[in-house]
């Protein structure tokens, strides 16, 4: 076999002419650095390579070494913790072995193979086991059991199972032999090709929520287990903060958190922010339940298009295992702006803003890697997308975020002037919609309270009534209002600030469970309809709001803590107290006239 | 392999073509003598064979397919470093122009850097006192961060530029080590000018090394000015322990020449021509910014970029407000009221700030006070729209104290002398004082302790 050499270097594009050595997609070591690479075109006459590190110095008439197969994340545990980049190499080792900044032609392993785990075998000789089946399981983090499966494809008879004890990855855990006689040895590592998806028994229908402590969310625009959502808006709409408090307070069992091609400090943050906080229900640092792949901006651009893929099968992997993984991918548009980028150094053909053609069906495949499914072993397990999108200018009828429209259910647009108000989430109600709520409503019923949808569609209902009162204020002002208006855009204000606002830093406001969306709800409801019932009384509201009820429902998501609701019990008395005295009082005044 | 080679294949903008090369790397630096003895730099772009295509720095004005000798010397552009920057002037390939001679190197640093590892960056945490106060009280500079201003042709974002510097150097500790490196891409020599003769004023010329494009330059030049400046940057803040200032004006100058550039190589244009790759060839500059665990220096950047006709979503501020961390807007109607600085509260943002203020950092009414603020003053828009329609009579009362509320913090609060430099502490209580002039029930962002604390009407009275 003739050596493969490089012919032509255009940025990260490398051509291998007259060859036929290589495979579409498949892995290769570019140059004397051995470089990776990632083949992604290739006709008679030459062979095209995106490189995913820095091509300075890189020669004409360097070799080029095939792997023999396609771009694999390797899956094992030690998997969680840990921060990778865009083609899962460990960032940490890396910085241990190379310093603080990232060089070229690095050979580390995606994890540690010396690490010994202590696994417990839950099959014995003689056992007939089929793909997808759990046949050991070790403790990877104290949150989180690693179920160690056998690799779809692959079923057989147990001829040999090892004793309990401790391994490393690559330790000999079992023999199957299958059908045809021949003999498997596992271990409890699996390759995985990145951008094939992993198999499943079937899709399951959604049914119930991925709850994210967020009252914008969960009771407006709720997304499901499973489910899809989109997080479109301009810089400084707070974007990543979203996803931030999503990643931290979700009750998913595991989080992948992709950085692709956004902020190193990011990045940082999030590293020291998750080993430090202690989630509320398994006391464990957040971190013991998150995977972090950082490929930041100015990391190399072929590496930030397989971030993606990278963080989808890492999340299917657990997803197998009978875990709900989310996947938070911060930002889609810099993964679509890398396809441009290729793109346009193979001289494609440019659709829309010089996106290539294939950006619509490369961004559906995205999204249907997303569902609640029946695993092969016949457990459970969902992967839940979200994703950001940034649109050029905050102009959301750009291509990444029209054609991502099309694919998501749920979709929660962040305005400009909300975030310029400081009002975060910076979620505009009117503007977002989930899909998921017709099929969610069940769970609602069940395990939150029959009334939630009725007093969820109450305060949408006076949302809306308030955002019509509001096109007329705006051109001749709120005093010419009925009082009854008035009272609309009061308890709208109520609402707002009091309600869909949430404040992040504030030890009990960051994270709201359910049942106090619901009381706050119902407080807020109850107000407003004995403030009606004064102000139909002909009760002026100057004198309604004079009462200061308002705004102690404005601050009450401070002053009522997450763990002793019994306090709503107070406001409600209150509010009943108060309007009745009015009531008392402008009846009297009513007779005294 | 030092071969000299006669002759070129192609000439096309700034670009020339060699065929029969061998042996050269891409990124390698070549020289091109002239007929005339001169010589200019270029480095290889693309290599297709035995063909090379050369970007020349200086232009190709001149050039002959047959006169040019050409010389690749082995090695990526490169920067010499040493301590002995500061205080140097440089053009924008990095070759010095203040006639003082070559730099003795110390090392050499391939100006395209590497990327930092997120593991081994420590996160941002520690606020640069600027003493203007809507930066210091609403989009608070942290020292590691990337913080733009995003201007407007004839604004006085230079003034802001310098009086930061200025003010920002005296409140260094004792102790640490301070420098202001400053890249002039495609600026009027005017501007170039004020900036030299302002580092003189204060006395901060020593700790200044320069590097100057200006917009009669080359564009290739243009497009190496920044990364020449952060190699420099990196340098001196993460091997010789000094906190680095970087300042990069203007750079929708250095977009256009990329523009330029990418066009005369045949590239897919992007948004308004600009080439598909500008958000991650920005990053690659911006990124640049930040702090390493165990390093003492750090390297904050503050880019200037003049929006064209204003327009934030432009793609050069579009982009730049996607990578950076945050950004200080400046407004044109601001300035016409005579306002400095003019900026532009509501879509100024400082993304670092939240984790860099408050107890320990600096007061912990901080941030109850900025958020107030921004509350409040966006409401003051409201009310302002509405009276244009309904005229200021009609309004209702909280929309009227809005209003004065709006002149009150725009005269006091914004407007600030170029001179004046106040320190934290001022600039909170001159924030709650204008703060007390609202009813306390419309301050519905701050925690009633925080607001029994500062919240005093006595204090508003000065404003009768």
């Amino acid at each position: 076999m003739a050596q493969n050499v490089i012919g032509a270097i255009n940025g990260p594009v490398v051509k291998v002419r007259r060859t036929a050595d290589f495979s579409m997609m498949e892995m290769v070591h570019v140059g004397e650095k051995r470089l990776l690479g990632e083949v992604i075109a290739m006709n008679s006459e030459e062979t095209t390579i995106q490189v995913y590190e820095n091509t300075t110095g890189l020669r004409v008439g360097e070799p080029v070494e095939p792997t023999g197969g396609p771009m694999c994340a390797t899956l094992a545990p030690g998997i969680l913790t840990g921060i990778y980049d865009g083609i899962q190499r460990p960032l940490d080792v890396i910085a241990a072995q190379s310093g603080a900044f990232i060089p070229t032609g690095l050979d580390v392993s995606a994890l540690d193979t010396r690490k010994k785990w202590r696994v417990t075998l839950r099959v014995k000789a003689g056992d007939r086991l089929a793909g997808g089946a759990v046949f050991a399981a070790c403790p990877e983090t104290p949150l989180i059991e690693h179920r160690i499966m056998v690799p779809p494809g692959v079923s057989g008879e147990v001829v040999f199972a090892a004793p309990d004890g401790e391994y490393t990855m690559d330790g000999h855990l079992l023999t199957l032999r299958d059908g045809d006689g021949r003999e498997h040895v596992l271990t409890m590592t699996q390759r995985w090709p990145i951008r094939t998806p992993r198999p499943c028994r079937a899709r399951l229908p959604i049914d119930r929520p991925l709850l994210t402590g967020q009252r914008v969310i969960d009771t407006l625009i709720p997304i499901a287990k499973g489910g899809t959502a989109a997080v479109p808006g301009g810089f400084g709409t707070g974007k990543t903060m979203t996803q931030h408090q999503i990643a931290k307070w979700c009750d998913a069992d595991i989080i992948v958190y992709i950085g692709c091609g956004e902020r190193g400090n990011e990045m940082t943050q999030v590293l020291d922010e998750f080993g430090a906080l202690i989630d509320p229900k398994s006391g464990q640092p957040l971190s013991a339940r998150t995977v972090l792949i950082a490929n930041t901006s100015n990391m190399p651009v072929a590496a930030r298009e397989a971030s993606i893929y990278t963080g989808l099968t890492l999340a299917e992997y657990y997803r197998d295992m009978g875990y709900h993984v989310a996947i938070m991918a911060d930002s889609t548009s810099r993964w679509a702006e890398a396809l441009r980028e290729i793109s346009g150094r193979l001289e494609e053909m440019p659709a829309e803003e010089g996106f290539p053609a294939y950006l619509p069906s490369r961004i559906s495949q995205f999204y249907e890697r997303a569902g609640y499914m029946e695993n092969l072993d016949g457990s459970e397990g969902s992967v839940t997308i979200i994703g950001a999108v940034s649109p050029q200018g905050a102009d959301f009828s750009e291509p990444v975020t029209q054609n991502t429209k099309r694919f998501v259910r749920c979709f929660w647009a962040l305005d400009k002037s909300l975030a310029y108000a400081r009002h975060y989430p910076a979620i505009n109600w009117s503007t977002s919609y989930s899909e998921y709520v017709v099929e969610l409503a069940g769970w609602y019923e069940k395990n939150v309270s029959p009334d939630f949808l009725p007093v969820r569609q109450r305060m949408n209902n006076i949302l809306q009534e308030e955002d019509k009162l509001m096109e007329i204020v705006k051109l001749i002002g709120a005093d010419v209002l009925p009082d009854e208006q008035k009272l609309v855009i009061e308890a709208a204000k109520v609402i707002r600030v009091g309600f869909l606002q949430q404040n992040a830093f504030h030890k009990d406001d960051t994270y709201v469970p359910m049942e106090k969306q619901l009381r706050m709800m119902q407080v807020i409801l109850l107000l407003y309809d004995e403030a009606l019932r004064l102000v139909q009384q002909s009760v002026p509201i100057a004198t309604v709001l004079g009462t200061g009820l308002f705004d102690k429902l404005i601050k009450m998501k401070y002053d009522i803590p997450n763990d002793d609701l019994s306090k709503f019990d107070g406001y409600e008395a209150e509010i009943r107290q108060t309007c009745a005295e009015l009531r008392a009082r402008g009846a009297e005044g009513g007779e005294a006239r | 392999m030092k071969v000299e080679r006669l002759g070129l294949q192609e000439i096309n903008g700034p670009l020339v073509a060699l065929d029969g090369v061998s042996g050269v790397s891409n990124e390698e630096v070549v020289e091109l003598s002239l007929a005339d003895g001169s010589v200019r730099t270029g480095r290889v772009i693309a290599l297709d064979g035995a063909r090379a295509v050369v970007q020349v720095f200086e232009g190709t004005a001149g050039l002959s397919l047959n006169g040019v000798r050409t010389r690749f010397l082995g090695h990526p552009l490169q920067l010499p470093l040493s301590p002995e920057l500061l205080g140097r002037v440089f053009n924008g390939a990095g070759r010095p122009v203040d006639g003082l001679g070559g730099l003795y190197a110390e090392k050499y640093g391939d100006i395209n850097g590497s990327p930092m590892n997120p593991v081994a960056r420590e996160y941002p945490r520690n606020y640069i006192a600027t003493g203007v106060s809507s930066i210091d009280c609403l989009v608070t500079l942290i020292r590691g961060q990337k913080l733009p201003i995003f201007s407007g042709s004839g604004m006085s974002h230079n003034q802001l530029a310098v009086q930061i510097v200025r003010q920002a150097q005296t409140a260094a500790q004792a102790g640490e080590k301070f420098g202001v490196v400053f890249a002039a891409m495609g600026v009027k020599n005017d501007v170039a000018d004020y900036f030299r003769r302002s580092f003189d004023e204060a006395g901060v010329m020593g700790h200044v090394c320069m590097f100057l494009n200006l917009s009669n330059d080359p564009i290739i030049e243009r497009i190496l000015t920044p990364k020449c400046a952060l190699t420099a940057a990196e340098y001196l803040a993460f091997e010789h322990d000094m906190h680095v200032l970087v300042i990069m004006t203007d750079v929708t100058a250095y977009c256009e020449a990329l523009r330029e550039f990418s066009s005369s190589k045949g590239e897919i244009p992007g948004r308004k021509g600009y080439p598909g790759y500008l958000y991650s060839d920005l990053a690659s500059l911006y990124e640049r910014a930040g702090l390493l665990k165990g390093k003492k220096g750090s390297v904050t950047q503050i880019p200037i970029l003049t929006m064209p006709n204003d327009d934030i979503t432009h793609p050069v501020p579009d982009l730049t407000g996607y990578i950076t961390e945050g950004q200080i807007v400046l407004d044109r109607n601001l300035d016409h009221l005579g306002i400095y600085p003019p900026v532009s509260v509501l879509p100024s943002l400082s993304r670092l700030m939240k984790d860099g203020i408050g107890a320990g950092y600096t007061r912990d009414d901080h941030s109850a006070a900025s958020a107030q603020l921004f509350a409040s003053y966006a409401k003051v828009q409201d009310a302002r729209a509405l009276a244009s329609v309904i005229g200021e009579e009609e309004l209702a009362p909280s929309d009227r104290l809005h209003l004065r509320f709006g002149g009150l913090f725009e005269r006091y609060f914004l407007n600030q002398g170029f001179t004046e430099n106040r320190t934290i502490g001022e600039t909170l209580d001159l924030a709650w004082a204008l703060l007390s002039t609202l009813p306390r029930e419309e301050l519905d962002r701050v925690e009633p302790e925080v607001l029994a604390a500062h919240y005093d009407p006595e204090k508003a009275k000065r404003f009768q």
